[in-house]
């Protein structure tokens, strides 16, 4: 299987078939913001903050790099106007939340982004799936899922698995973005397995 | 009868079937949808029955409950051959006129018949009613003609004849340059061309794959899907089976809803009888062509219509989209190359087989060929399901099949497309009814909805309603639909709570552009549409409710106020007494006066005042007139002087 050359930020890049937009990138140092992006899971495609444009045959979409396979001849952009006013929209929703998460934080002073944009709902949680999708992936407990749809979906832990596994694991604590699984994680411990795991 | 084990043996048994039925014995057929059973068909049927088997003409009368003929709003439809006379609204108290008159005498009871409301004349037969007059029902007009539980009915009717030609006569790869030929685009969605997707999934790689019907129906007032599977079930059954020949799956789906349980019950019986006479499972009529169905009722969210969720919840899984850039067709239920199509698309299938695809694309304009089922309802005379050949212009559909506005209130718009479809004002009427058209005006054929709306209808409150509706049925999983829906939603409902502010327009505006361009799936990416499109034509209305904290169309409670005309009210006392407030103070031969701080706005009064008073009247953006002093309250006679 030939590589594939094409263009991230005019600067022209390789790449093998199956590669993501956003792994060729990495390879190339070339910096792409994401937050549900985990290298060790599979793609999510959840957050669209790594949204890129991307120019194929004279076309020009909008397309998710976690998720886009590289593809002979297309050019992509990283930044242009309107990929940073649909990142900088995607962060002020996600503040609405949790204004105070550091990566959230972090990348408002690169877009722009007014926390206080939209009606503050502090939920804390930003449904990035990272802890629920590592619990499963990875750790192959399940100690930890999504319940509900839509604007009601939370994270939850199962009570039954979580008492047995969690605090030998807590591999998920570091990767959430807001802190609230750790908050979840407390509360659920104090109502429905209180002692479990401490000597 | 046992397999049929050849397309000879299918054809004399289809002979068999009509040799026994004598096309001149009469048959009494009953509309048992769904909305002729809310309106008491089945017992209209029971009385039939029990009628007929009392005079003694058993033998020679045959009664069916049949699918769904689309006059709704005039139902429990029914029809009697051979004459095909066509009563409506028939109770069951009507039987036994019907049976001595018209079964036994061969008299038409006038006034079951429809009559038409501006001419007051009589139309007998089905299609003398304009309703049907102008429409070109080549896939729902087999329904009234079926009993869907006997296969035979759809038998009589040519059925499987298609199948019988595919596998006997046709390659697979004839039967898709066939459907490729026909032009038929989805009538599910966005309309993309079904013989390319098909093809697709034919030319992928892996050797496995999968046709499946999408029975998802979901929008709100949409009943077409519905109608065809619980009347026509061996229709998509069959496309369905040519579909799996001319793409080389061996295995198919019905994704159904839940809620949709008659169809659930007439497809499994229908896939039963079908295995029954080898028109389905192993060597199909003897062409060493195997197929089998699997129904798969769905929990009913409206997401799992989106192609990659519901091939998800299909897997066993929570039904939410794939994040992919490769299309189902190569890659999608289990990875394998898979077609879905809805069920409108499946039905068509056999008869661009059976009547080739001249036939098909005679009829349509350039770019969308055949006929398209609507489901009528809203502010419109004649509620039902419509199908019209492509090309016909709304207002045809609206006012001479429709028979247009009721109670001489104006047209205002006509949503179309579901609940992420857009809404057409009145000066684009002339629009014909095709899938680039819809799309240019900013709305969207989707699977066929069209809810009409009057005068009365508040544009902001609509965008409210549908952007509500999608906010509750978005899976979740991405941000620029859950957030920004949610957002949209909220300041969506405080525009028309009176608490909008300078700048909403906008932000709406560039939530509405981060959901189209960022969202995972078609369901966000389409959601912002009723906002969009009611922005674009009816923009005024968001400004009066922003600035003016005015609803044009009399229609969001927060914005309006009630208030009865002094020189109107004859102090009859009907809204006083109807007020579940109490808000309302009056007597005899005394001005009634609305204290609006205890009224709750729920309009009762409006509507009960008798309209030949209309002394209520509904205020938006003006002050209340000060109520009538005291002294000035008693009612003078004064109705004669004014005549």
């Amino acid at each position: 299987m030939g590589d594939i050359q094409f263009e991230i930020d005019g600067q022209t890049v390789t790449a093998v078939p199956g590669m993501t937009v956003l792994e060729v990138a990495q390879k190339h140092g070339i910096y792409i913001p994401t937050l549900c992006h985990h290298e060790k899971l599979e793609p999510f495609g959840g957050c669209r903050l790594c949204i890129v444009e991307v120019e194929d045959r004279g076309w020009t979409k909008y397309v998710v790099s976690c998720v886009f396979p590289a593809a002979g001849g297309i050019i992509v952009r990283t930044r242009s106007e309107k990929v940073d006013r649909l990142r900088k929209t995607i962060l002020e929703l996600l503040m609405a939340h949790a204004p105070d998460a550091p990566q959230l934080v972090e990348l408002a002073k690169v877009y722009g982004a007014d926390p206080n944009r939209y009606e503050s709902d502090p939920s804390f949680c930003i449904h990035c799936g990272l802890c629920v999708r590592y619990c499963a992936e990875v750790a192959q407990k399940n100690a930890i899922g999504f319940v509900d749809r839509g604007i009601n979906k939370e994270i939850s832990f199962v009570p039954e698995i979580a008492a047995q596994y969690c605090n030998d694991c807590k591999a998920c604590f570091p990767l959430c973005p807001t802190s609230y699984l750790q908050a979840a994680f407390v509360y659920a411990q104090a109502m429905t397995f209180p002692g479990a795991g401490h000597n | 009868m046992a397999r049929l084990e050849t397309p000879e043996a299918l054809e004399s048994f289809r002979q068999e079937i009509l040799s026994r039925r004598d096309p001149d014995s009469p048959c009494v057929s009953i509309c048992a949808g769904a909305g002729c059973v809310a309106s008491g068909a089945d017992e209209v049927i029971a009385v039939f029955e029990k009628e007929i088997e009392a005079k003694g003409l058993s033998a020679t009368v045959s009664t069916k409950g049949t699918g769904c003929p689309g006059f709704c709003e005039q139902g429990p439809v029914v029809v009697i051959y051979p004459e095909e006379i066509c009563y409506l609204q028939v109770q069951a108290k009507d039987v036994p006129e019907i049976v001595a008159q018209t079964i036994e005498n061969k008299q038409v009871v006038e006034r079951l018949c429809y009559k038409d409301p501006a001419t007051g004349e009589r139309a007998v037969k089905e299609s003398d009613i304009p309703f049907y007059r102008s429409q070109q029902r080549t896939v729902l007009c087999n329904n009234i003609k079926i009993d869907s539980k006997r296969i035979e009915d759809y038998l009589a009717l040519g059925g499987y004849a298609a199948l019988a030609k595919a596998l006997g006569q046709m390659t697979d790869l004839e039967v898709l340059e066939e459907v490729k030929k026909s032009n038929i685009r989805g009538r599910g969605g966005a309309g993309f061309p079904a013989g390319r997707k098909w093809e697709g999934s034919r030319n992928a790689k892996e050797p496995i794959k999968y046709v499946i019907v999408n029975a998802d129906e979901g929008d709100p007032g949409a009943f077409m899907d519905r109608a065809l599977l619980e009347g026509n079930p061996h229709s998509i059954l069959e496309g369905l089976i040519l579909g799996g020949y001319a793409v080389g799956a061996h295995e198919g789906y019905f994704y159904v809803r839940q809620e949709y349980p008659l169809a659930v019950k007439n497809i499994h019986l229908a896939i039963q009888q079908a295995e029954h006479y080898g028109l389905l499972g192993e060597n199909i009529l003897g062409s060493g062509f195997d197929f089998k169905v699997i129904v798969h009722q769905g929990a009913g969210a409206f997401v799992c219509g989106e192609s990659t969720a519901l091939m998800t919840s299909l897997e066993g899984k929570a039904g939410e989209p794939r994040p992919k850039y490769v299309r189902s067709n190569v890659k999608g239920l289990w990875e394998r190359p898979s077609v879905l199509n809805n069920v409108e698309t499946w039905a068509n299938i056999p008869l661009i087989i059976d009547k080739g695809a001249d036939w098909f694309t005679s009829v349509g304009t350039d770019s969308s060929k055949g006929t398209k089922i609507f489901s009528l309802v809203g502010k419109i005379t004649n509620t039902g399901l419509v199908e019209v050949p492509m090309g016909m212009t709304l207002r045809e559909i609206i006012y001479d099949i429709g028979g247009g506005i009721p109670n001489n209130k104006k047209f205002k718009a006509v949503q179309t497309g579901g609940p992420s479809g857009g809404c057409i004002p009145e000066h684009l009427l002339d629009l014909q009814v095709g899938f680039d058209e819809l799309t240019k005006a900013g709305s969207m054929m989707g699977s066929g909805g069209m809810i009409v709306m009057d005068e009365d209808t508040c544009m902001v409150d609509v965008a409210r309603y549908f952007i509500a509706f999608l906010t509750d049925e978005s899976c979740g999983k991405c941000v620029p639909c859950r957030e920004g829906l949610r957002q949209m939603h909220r300041i969506l409902t405080n525009i028309t709570q009176g608490k909008g502010k300078q700048g909403d327009i906008e932000l709406l505006e560039e939530l509405a552009e981060t959901a189209v361009e960022a969202s995972l799936c078609a369901l966000g990416k389409s959601a912002p549409n009723p906002f969009l499109s009611t922005l674009k034509y009816f923009r005024e209305e968001y400004e009066a409710h922003i600035n003016d904290k005015r609803c044009p169309a009399l229609a969001c409670k927060e914005l309006i106020n009630f208030y009865i005309d002094p020189d109107r009210c004859t102090g009859c006392g009907t809204c006083r007494k109807q007020c579940p407030a109490d808000a309302i103070n009056g007597d005899k031969n005394l001005i009634h006066i609305i204290d609006q701080d205890k009224c709750t706005r729920c309009g009762t009064c409006f509507e009960v005042c008798p309209p030949k008073f209309s002394s209520v009247v509904k205020l938006s953006g003006e002050p209340v007139p000060d109520p009538v002093p005291e002294e000035e309250r008693t009612i003078r006679k004064k109705t004669k002087e004014k005549g």
